[in-house]
Formats: structure tokens, C-alpha cells, sequence
């Protein structure tokens, strides 16, 4: 599947880059060790692996809210190797945390205008409605407190918000998980909207099959570094991926790594 | 029956208020409770009284008072002289003491380093100009009658009036404002609001001036209202607190309806049971409130 590269990568470079990254809570118990990846401007990567492979810390690193203690993170060629979280989110990376990614305690629009709050003013406006546009569920309750939102409608808005910034790269923590399988179905339909617009997203999930069924590549994460990677629809034809990682250790949906 | 009671509660309601604001937004955004917002109240009414004096001197003797209000114009830039001023102690205290603890992690080594805070500050202020009090003016004021037994004196609508407009200033720029949705998102989620792009840090600052800035107005008026002495924002804590709690941390409308409820029932206390029972209503109202609701009246979370 060909997607044209986003505009705003740099020409040439990855659109985001991982070379033996070390990371973790403490400094002596690294969880994420050693891990290497590589993901393409436009592409739609997924990590996947049985529970405790670090693979929400790997995203939460790579987003600045780990401590990496060895390695390196390349946005778009540009070495961005823990920076601090809130200087992401100019450097053109979107993250969507699994649990509490929005504010609930204010108003769908305020979620937007913190967000947009990272753009420069003149195109703070546009880039709200254009938002609203791609996420209709939400654009027509602008001024409901977020935390009256059901949960399908809460992991739009966390995508909107996480979009509002125009990210090159746009990362997320188990968006299904909590979810029915009919949301889980929407939330994957809309990820694969949000991809044809161009931009690059790596997933985290639980969710293997509905993961792979989007993605264009599995990588597999074990014991904190990649142990195995392909093409999605090769991942999950491969009986003995499928044994060891997808569904002979699942665990109930929702629990993360 | 005189429903005076209502007048001067509100007054002093409203003077708690806006203590409240910044006990409410340290507790929200930064975590602890902050012991020596008192001591800001007191350094900011000093801070004006000296402002005050100066800028008289600075322009030949003493200004007339603005009639029909007891204070002159050198007392006006001199309670804004404070705000700054009081902001700077505010931000000066954060960088020499309370974020250095906090980066260690533990909130309750913060809040008894405030409880320090206070006590130091209190009695440099007490060596600074003594434990006599002093007055802005000791013009007495006639007051308008108003019927139902109430009486108001010119300063006193002058202090109303100055509180609301600040408080709702401050509602304003909390709701409406790019730096008040910020501040609103670090209270009720850091990560999260770093992950959006909030600078903490920058968000930290912007909390201290505007507590201290209101802190400050506090003092000011409250010296224009009663007088001024070392122990006037130590003996406030207490109000300050319950205001903060009963409105709901986090809240500023909450802090200001909190403060009006303590002012009302304090003044009532006094006028229908007796001045020595005054002290209590705050204690009494805040335990209530820990019992009944913890969240308070405005609070998102329980």
C-alpha cells in the first residue's frame, strides 16, 4: 500500500528512528532495553507483544515522559533523545496516553484550545474546525464537560487533541482498550482515516488482530527490545507469532504492559 | 432584627475570597498546602503601608484623602506597589525554598517548610516594624443608612467594589484565557497537560503572582479596613483554609463563595451569639464540610 509522504517530513529521513534505546522507572531496572525501530513517513506501524514487554514505556519514552538513560529518538532526522514532554508536541509528535487522555473537568472546546495552544495564533482557528470536521461525534457538543463523554467519544476527542497539533507522527497507548467491540471497530476505522491524511502513527496495542488488520507492519516486542517484526498480514498468518504473542498468552483486553 | 450582619460579612467575605484564591491554586497546581499565605497577606498590607508613606514623601507631605474615602492616592499606588512586591516574595520563596523540596518528592516536608515560612516571615516582619499596629488613616467615616438596621461607610463600598471587580478578574482570566486553561490542566492532570505542551514550570510562576498579587490586595484592603499588624494573615489561615475547602480546591468561584459563606457567618456569629464564638465558625464550618461533602460545593473530584 503506497502512501505519499507527509509534507512536512524532512525528504530522506525516517519519520521516526530508534537506535538501542534503554528506558525504564529506575535507573538499574531498565524496561525498555535495547530497543530498535524504524518507521516510514506515512507508514502505520503497530507493537505488539505479551504484557510487561515494555511496550507502553518504549512510546512513553520516545514521547519524553520515561527516563531514557541510553539510545536515541530521531523525529523526521532531527535527534530529539529526551527532550522534555512538553516540547513534543512542537516537534510535531502526538501521543495519546491510554488512560485519562483528556481533561475531564473542562469543556470539549477548552481541550482543543489547550491543544492548539502550540500553533502559532493565526492558525489556532482553523486547525480547531478542521478537528471538529474529521471528529463530528464531538463537534456538536463543543461546550460539554469531556468527562460526560461515553468512552468511544472520550478516545475521538484524545485523538483530536493529539491531531490538533498537526503531528508528523502521531503515537498511541492501547486506544481500544475499555472498549466494546463495536467502538473498538470504530476506533480502528477512524485511525485508518486519520493515516490517509498522511500522517505517520505508531500504535500500541493489546488488540493484536484488530491492530493488524489496520496496520501496515507488526513489530514484536519481548522483554524490552524488538524480537520479531513484518508485514501485518504476514504477522498474523505466522502460526508460531500467533501461539506465542497473539493468542496462546492474550490477556484480557485492557491491561497494559 | 439588624441585618448589619450581611454588609460586613460580605466585606470580609469577599477580603477572604481572595486569600482563598491563592490557597486554592497552590493546593491544586503545585500540591501542598501552602502555611505562609498568611504571611503574604501581611507582608503586602505592610508592603503598601511603606509604599504608601514613601510615595507621600516623594511628593511633598501627605496627599489629601480622596473624599468622601478615607485613603488618598499614594495608598492606592502603594497597594499596587505591593502586589508586585508580593509577588516577588512569593516567586523568591518558591525558587530559594519550596522547589527544591518539591523536586525531592515528598509533600509533607513542603507544607512544614511553609509552616517555617511563616513563622520566619511573621516575626520578620514583627522585628521590622513592631507588634503595634499600624493605620493607613484614623479618619472616622460617616456612614450611609440604609434602613433594616445596616450602615455602610464609604470605604466600605469602595472595598466591595475594588474586591469584585478583582475577582472577577480573576474568574475571567482563569476560564477565558489560554494561561488560566493551562493552569486548569496541570491541576487536574500534569502528565497529561505536559504531553499537550504545558511548560510546568512557566504555569508554577504564573500560580505564585497571582496568589501573591491577591494576597496582597487582601492586606491592603483589610489594613484600609480595620488596621495593619504582624499577626493579621496568621490569623486568617484558618478562614483562608475553610474558604478554600468549603468552595472545593482547585475552584476560584468556589474560594470566593467559600470566603462570602465564612465572612456572612463569622459576622453573624459575632452580632447574634457573641465576638468570642467568632474564631470558631471557621474551624466549625470546615470540619463540617470535610465530613459532608470533602469535594466541596464546586469540586470535580471526590
Amino acid at each position: 500500500m503506497s502512501v505519499p509522504a507527509p509534507e512536512f517530513a524532512a525528504p530522506g529521513f525516517p519519520a521516526l528512528e530508534v537506535r538501542d534505546l534503554v528506558a525504564g522507572y529506575d535507573p538499574g531496572l531498565p524496561i525498555v532495553n535495547g530497543a530498535s525501530m524504524t518507521v516510514r513517513p506515512g507508514e502505520f506501524v503497530t507493537i505488539l507483544g505479551p504484557n510487561g514487554a515494555g511496550k507502553s514505556t518504549l512510546i512513553k519514552a520516545i514521547a519524553g515522559l520515561v527516563r531514557v538513560t541510553g539510545g536515541t529518538v530521531r523525529l523526521g532526522g532531527t535527534e530529539i533523545t529526551g527532550a522534555p514532554a512538553h516540547l513534543m508536541a512542537r516537534h510535531s509528535l502526538g501521543f495519546v496516553p491510554q488512560t485519562e487522555n483528556i481533561f475531564a473537568l473542562m469543556t470539549i472546546d477548552d481541550n482543543l484550545r489547550l491543544a492548539v495552544g502550540a500553533l502559532p495564533k493565526a492558525e489556532r482557528g482553523a486547525r480547531m474546525e478542521a478537528m471538529y470536521a474529521l471528529f463530528p461525534d464531538i463537534a456538536d457538543r463543543r461546550r460539554l464537560m469531556a468527562g460526560r463523554l461515553s468512552g468511544g467519544q472520550r478516545q475521538m476527542l484524545a485523538f483530536a487533541r493529539a491531531l490538533a497539533v498537526s503531528p508528523s507522527v502521531l503515537m498511541l497507548d492501547e486506544p481500544s482498550a475499555g472498549l466494546s467491540p463495536k467502538l473498538v471497530e470504530q476506533v480502528f476505522t477512524k485511525l485508518a482515516d486519520v493515516r490517509r491524511t498522511g500522517v505517520t502513527i505508531l500504535l500500541v496495542e493489546q488488540n493484536a488482530r484488530a491492530a493488524l488488520a489496520v496496520a501496515d507492519r507488526g513489530v514484536i516486542l519481548v522483554e524490552g527490545r524488538e524480537r520479531h517484526e513484518g508485514p501485518a498480514a504476514h504477522l498474523l498468518d505466522d502460526p508460531a507469532v500467533a501461539e506465542l504473542y497473539l493468542g496462546g498468552r492474550r490477556r484480557a483486553e485492557g491491561i497494559g504492559a | 432584627m439588624s441585618l448589619q450582619f450581611l454588609v460586613d460579612g460580605l466585606l470580609v467575605g469577599l477580603l477572604i475570597g481572595l486569600g482563598a484564591i491563592g490557597v486554592t491554586l497552590t493546593s491544586s497546581i503545585l500540591r501542598f498546602s501552602n502555611f505562609a499565605h498568611g504571611e503574604f497577606i501581611t507582608f503586602g498590607a505592610y508592603a503598601a503601608w511603606s509604599a504608601s508613606f514613601a510615595i507621600g514623601a516623594l511628593t511633598g507631605g501627605t496627599l489629601p484623602a480622596l473624599e468622601p474615602f478615607s485613603f488618598s492616592v499614594a495608598v492606592l499606588a502603594g497597594g499596587l506597589v505591593s502586589l508586585v512586591l508580593t509577588a516577588l516574595l512569593a516567586l523568591i520563596l518558591d525558587a530559594v525554598l519550596f522547589r527544591r523540596l518539591r523536586e525531592r518528592g515528598s509533600t509533607i516536608v513542603v507544607v512544614m517548610a511553609s509552616f517555617g515560612a511563616s513563622m520566619a516571615l511573621r516575626s520578620l516582619i514583627e522585628f521590622a516594624f513592631t507588634s503595634s499596629p499600624v493605620y493607613f488613616t484614623r479618619d472616622l467615616q460617616i456612614a450611609h443608612r440604609f434602613g433594616h438596621g445596616i450602615r455602610v461607610t464609604p470605604d466600605q463600598f469602595a472595598l466591595i467594589g475594588a474586591a469584585a471587580v478583582l475577582l472577577v478578574a480573576v474568574h475571567l482570566l482563569v476560564t477565558r484565557t489560554q494561561a488560566g486553561r493551562a493552569m486548569r490542566a496541570v491541576s487536574e492532570n500534569p502528565a497529561l497537560a505536559r504531553v499537550v505542551g504545558i511548560d510546568a514550570v512557566r504555569i508554577v510562576r504564573f500560580t505564585w503572582i497571582i496568589g501573591g498579587a491577591l494576597a496582597a490586595a487582601a492586606g491592603t484592603m483589610t489594613g484600609i479596613l480595620v488596621q495593619i499588624r504582624p499577626g493579621m494573615g496568621f490569623d486568617l489561615l484558618l478562614p483562608l483554609f475553610s474558604a478554600a475547602v468549603l468552595g472545593g480546591v482547585g475552584s476560584v468561584p468556589g474560594a470566593i463563595l467559600g470566603g462570602v459563606v465564612i465572612g456572612v457567618a463569622e459576622a453573624a456569629t459575632v452580632q447574634f451569639v457573641g465576638a468570642e464564638w467568632r474564631a470558631a465558625v471557621s474551624f466549625v464550618l470546615l470540619i463540617v464540610m470535610l465530613m459532608v461533602r470533602p469535594r466541596g460545593l464546586f469540586g470535580g473530584r471526590a
